[in-house]
């Protein structure tokens, strides 16, 4: 499926496990980011917003590399966001339990592969910048996206691709442990 | 006259060396990391796994295309020096490699990642107090290898200190080091991992381990990359055959009371190279 944003309630069909592509305008933000929009407000209008987990290397008017960050980081700083409209973000690791439940009826999370940033960067355009103060990694970046291709890691059901392979994983490590050695007294 | 690392034209020769190898190494995955990736294309089962493994492929290519830093986390510098004798092992070295590492971080460009600890106020330049960090070992020639490491692998690293009677649990602790990152670290995963040594030094070996070559793994390494893939968490923990590429292990003896096992988490993004520098006359 092509998504564009700004999204609306497209985002209740998809399912954990969907390769979806991405276009229009996304915002990235990291860890400094949140705390600052949690505290002086969102400087985008963020019904139907992406906002991506990234901190681009950008050369002038120009994003050289802009791969996802670890989403985890920022568990405890989503919920704001997606109360104020925000219909996905995009990262890399999956978030929360928590996170999931927030989710619920009204966002996914989707899953940009981990360190491929140029890859990234030869699908966006840079449109701006907020909170510039911050620096190039925690800053706002305001990027205009061309079928960015991503996979449903988390939909809006609580279906999370993430905690179902992390549950299988757990599992075969139960499994193996006798192989492995036993747990140290 | 002795040759010196604070005689300028060894010095540029030093800076030039490192600032070259690491270009090359932010651009451009090693060969045999690239055979390995490629490898575990053609074997994964998992379609999203697959889809991870393309654009991970179609990222190193164009990333060696452009010229551009296949990674937006360009990693902390860690510099490994081997010494000929007739250089003396001097403050300007250190001075030298930092120096190279400033010249890439503009000239590449590299993100400035590096920060105080405590304030996290970034130095800009990608160097600062232990950074970069530097080993310097006797060689027969001059060479300086990079391994520019980023946090995300880096944060899931750690290190046990077992039981000398535990021998038989290593393999325990590697997969349940990569069990605890899942797809933290990006898997596919490289694990660097040193056994014997102190506290300090298992987890430099765990380091050097993940500049060896990938293509090929004794009995136990096999053994231990086979315990990881069973886990089934694949490329960024979206499920897959392949979660590690590869382990590679050093040992160093150790006190007869201790067993010490760092496993050094490393992305998919194994990032090394080398130069040999030509020291002037």
């Amino acid at each position: 499926m092509n998504l564009r944003t700004p999204l609306s309630d497209e985002v209740r069909d998809l399912r954990a496990g969907d390769r979806v592509t991405l276009s229009g305008i996304v915002y990235t933000a990291r860890d400094e980011a949140h705390e600052r929009m949690r505290k002086e407000g969102i400087p985008f209008n963020p019904r139907g917003a992406a906002v991506y987990h990234c901190g681009p290397v950008v050369a002038g008017d120009r994003i050289l590399a802009a791969g996802p960050t670890t989403s985890a980081r920022l568990n405890a700083f989503t919920g704001f966001l997606l109360d104020a409209g925000v219909r996905a973000i995009i990262g890399k690791g999956g978030m929360s339990p928590a996170v999931g439940e927030l989710l619920r009826g009204r966002a996914v999370y989707l899953a940009f592969t981990g360190g491929c940033a140029v890859l990234a960067a030869s699908r966006m355009r840079l449109r701006g910048v907020e909170f510039a103060d911050l620096g190039m990694a925690e800053a706002v970046w305001v990027i205009e996206l061309d079928r960015l291709p991503l996979v449903v890691g988390m939909d809006a059901h609580g279906g999370d691709l993430f905690a179902q392979v992390g549950e299988k994983a757990k599992e075969q490590f139960q499994r193996l442990s006798n192989t492995l050695g036993k747990e140290p007294a | 006259m002795m040759r010196d690392p604070a005689d300028p034209a060894v010095f540029e020769a030093i800076a030039r060396a490192t600032r070259d190898a690491l270009a090359e190494a932010e651009v451009r995955l090693p060969p045999d990391v690239i055979a390995a990736l490629e490898r575990a294309r053609s074997r994964e089962r998992n379609p999203v796994a697959r889809g991870e493994l393309d654009q991970i492929l179609a990222n190193v290519a164009l990333a060696a295309d452009l010229k551009a830093p296949l990674c937006q986390d360009t990693g902390v510098p860690i510099v490994y020096v081997t010494l000929p004798s007739d250089l003396p092992y001097t403050l300007h070295l250190h001075r030298a490699i930092a120096e190279g590492v400033r010249r890439a971080s503009r000239e590449v460009p590299l993100r400035p990642n590096v920060v105080d600890p405590l304030t996290r106020k970034n130095t800009g330049d990608n160097t600062g107090p232990g950074i970069p960090v530097i080993h310097v070992r006797p060689g027969n020639e001059l060479r300086i290898t990079v391994l520019p490491k980023g946090a995300g692998a880096e944060n899931v690293s750690r290190i046990g200190m077992l039981l000398p009677t535990e021998a038989g649990t290593i393999p325990r602790f590697v997969a349940e080091t990569v069990l605890l990152a899942g797809g933290r670290p990006c898997p596919p995963v490289i694990l660097g991992v040193g056994i014997g040594g102190t506290f300090d030094s298992a987890a430099a070996l765990a380091k050097e381990a993940l500049l060896l070559p990938v293509d090929t793994m004794d009995d136990f390494e096999q053994q231990l990359c086979d315990a990881v893939n069973t886990l089934g968490i694949g490329p960024m923990g979206l499920g897959g055959d392949t979660t590690a590429l590869a382990v590679k292990v050093r040992t160093a003896a150790c006190h007869t009371a201790s067993l010490p096992v760092a496993v050094n988490v490393q992305c998919w993004a194994a990032r090394r190279a080398g130069r040999v520098v030509e020291v002037p006359p």
